[in-house]
């Protein structure tokens, strides 16, 4: 790879910057910047009490409960399913792996609304899944926590699979090799040879699934009730504090997301580092 | 690097490693984790997106097809396409720029730009639609005595659907194009500089060029973001019916006003979209893929 230079870098050569660059920046401070300022200004202006008591408000504690944790809870199962998605694309040859692999990639593509709709069909009181599911074990998934878990792992899926995926195909098989030939069983070979090398990508992977599954608002709202205290989450809080007027409150609450999806941010670029920096050093061995 | 072979007696397997050679427990495994992917993919996708397939069309294509006379679905599907086609090139033009302008420069908090770029992504967009509230809104907003004194209209109107939708958006095609870019280097471009073409040149048969199969990837996931954006433009819209709801917001609202088929047709027209938009990214990869062989092909003779 060759990164050529054209001119000096450094202070010497200040001159006015081009183009491209003053239209990218000024389009980042009209669409990114200054709305994030506003918001932050607004929050600010509420004083560090009045921001510690909304934002700490029963309200908005239960429903950071429901958020963080189900999304958790979302994102820890499909961090499981998910690297074994990716196993089955990459290490077996199957009928319809093609279609698997392509259906990977529909929640990305699908509306939340239109997600939304279809989940609380399908777990609806005379859904598809949902009335077995009622029938059978007496769970009640529409309209309960429980949904909103659906939601958010649907929602959450492709996360794992696509990161781990190229990880996995770039392993060596040879390693892997190496320790049955030293006489590890395959889940020794799993857990010690073949796991460690994937955990950045899978941990990658559930990061970025979760802080997309707490953000998540268009299917969740469908398919939850949004009664405060059971089953509403933080986005839906905000929508029903700005349809009451609250706008300090929600202005509040909308910064802690904001915080939160920063500190997400930086987390999953660590984690991208880290990565990287695994892959490097097995490249330079 | 120097390194010395130890004796081979010293050479112990970890002590981990129990000594065994029956392999036979692992022999089901292999062939039960397709099974089990398929089983976890079919029920958490492929159900619900079968779900409005079968729900659209239960009652055959006639009154499907009925749904289309719906004054309502019509304006929201007319309000969508109207603001996508506005995002959309906006978009475009600013992934574009940022990729030229940024792709190949070094300096100072190039990786926090880049990671500030990417903020929609993680970011709630109820909070991106919360944001635009507390600046455009007339009564609240931070701007609100310019937005007033200019007589403008953006939040529940149209130019605050298209706000939300940009921002929601703008990422997917400067994260597409500025990698390939990085990786590819100057070297063109120089040569193109130097036989005497303009930067304007420079771009559209150079740069362009290049990166086209990128964009067009970016071009296609902006697009199919743009048509389904629903919570940034929910906060912002109103929800007003035939005046500033958007498709997606249709298919919440006539959902909950029990008017199945409707949400389902419209719901189904969007999941066609979809649907179209991941067969053109499976296109467009397999032209990706043409294009990397052709190019190693042409090093290589």
């Amino acid at each position: 790879m060759a990164v050529a230079q054209p001119r000096l870098p450094g202070w010497f050569q200040w001159r006015l910057p081009s183009w491209p660059w003053r239209f990218t920046w000024a389009y980042l401070v009209l669409v990114l910047f200054l709305p994030v300022a506003g918001m932050l200004l607004k929050a600010a202006g509420v004083g560090p009490q009045g921001f510690w008591e909304m934002a700490t408000s029963p309200e908005a504690l239960a429903s950071y409960k429901v958020s963080f944790g189900v999304a958790a809870l979302a994102s820890l199962v499909n961090g499981v399913f998910g690297l074994l998605v990716a196993w089955a694309l990459i290490r077996s040859r199957f009928r319809g792996q093609r279609l698997l692999d392509s259906l990977i990639d529909l929640p990305f593509a699908l509306p939340t609304a239109v997600a939304g709709l279809a989940l609380s069909f399908v777990y609806g009181p005379e859904g598809w899944l949902g009335k077995p599911l009622m029938q059978l074990f007496g769970l009640k998934v529409s309209f309960t926590v429980v949904g909103v878990g659906v939601a958010m792992v649907f929602i959450s899926l492709p996360f794992v699979v696509r990161t781990v995926e190229p990880v996995l195909r770039s392993l060596e098989k040879e390693q892997e090799e190496a320790a049955w030939s030293l006489g590890a069983s395959p889940m020794q070979t799993f857990f010690r040879v073949v796991l460690p090398q994937l955990m950045p990508a899978i941990l990658g992977g559930v990061a970025q699934g979760y802080s997309r599954a707490v953000g998540e608002y268009g299917s969740v709202v469908m398919i939850s009730s949004n009664v405060p205290f059971r089953d509403l989450i933080t986005p839906t809080l905000i929508v029903q504090k700005l349809e009451e007027y609250d706008f300090e409150a929600a202005t509040v609450i909308g910064s802690v997301m904001l915080i939160f999806s920063l500190i997400s941010l930086l987390l999953i670029n660590l984690l991208q580092v880290w990565g990287q920096r695994y892959q490097g050093s097995e490249a330079n061995n | 690097m120097a390194f010395t072979i130890p004796p081979l007696r010293d050479i112990k397997p970890p002590r981990w490693v129990k000594p065994s050679f029956n392999f036979s427990a692992g022999n089901w495994l292999p062939a039960l984790i397709p099974i089990v992917a398929c089983l976890y993919v079919g029920v958490v996708i492929l159900l619900p997106a079968l779900a409005v397939v079968v729900q659209a069309f239960a009652k055959g294509l006639g009154v499907f097809l009925a749904n289309f006379q719906s004054e309502e679905l019509l304006s929201a599907l007319k309000l969508t396409l109207i603001v996508t086609a506005i995002a959309v090139p906006c978009n475009t033009v600013f992934g574009l720029a940022a990729a030229t302008a940024i792709a190949r420069r070094r300096f100072r908090g190039k990786a926090l730009l880049l990671s500030l770029i990417d903020l929609p992504f993680s970011i709630s967009p109820v909070v991106v639609g919360l944001m635009l509230v507390l600046l455009y809104s007339p009564s609240h907003g931070l701007l609100a005595p310019v937005i007033n004194s200019l007589g403008w209209k953006i939040i529940f109107s149209w130019p605050g659907i298209v706000l939300a939708t940009i921002i929601v958006t703008f990422p997917f095609m400067a994260r597409e194009v500025i990698p390939l870019l990085e990786e590819e280097g100057w070297d063109q471009e120089e040569a193109a500089k130097t036989l005497g073409a303009t930067d304007w040149q420079v771009f559209w048969k150079v740069t362009l060029p290049s990166v086209r199969w990128a964009a067009l990837y970016g071009l296609i996931l902006t697009t199919a973001r743009a048509l389904g954006e629903f919570g940034a433009v929910s906060v912002v819209s109103g929800n007003i019916r035939a005046q500033t709801q958007t498709l997606p917001l249709f298919v919440e609202d006539a959902y909950k006003q029990y008017q199945t088929e409707l949400a389902f047709g419209a719901a189904m027209v969007l999941g066609g979209v979809a649907i179209v938009s991941l067969l053109l990214k499976l296109l467009v990869e397999q032209l990706m893929e043409q294009d990397k062989k052709a190019a190693r092909l042409d090093q290589e003779g």
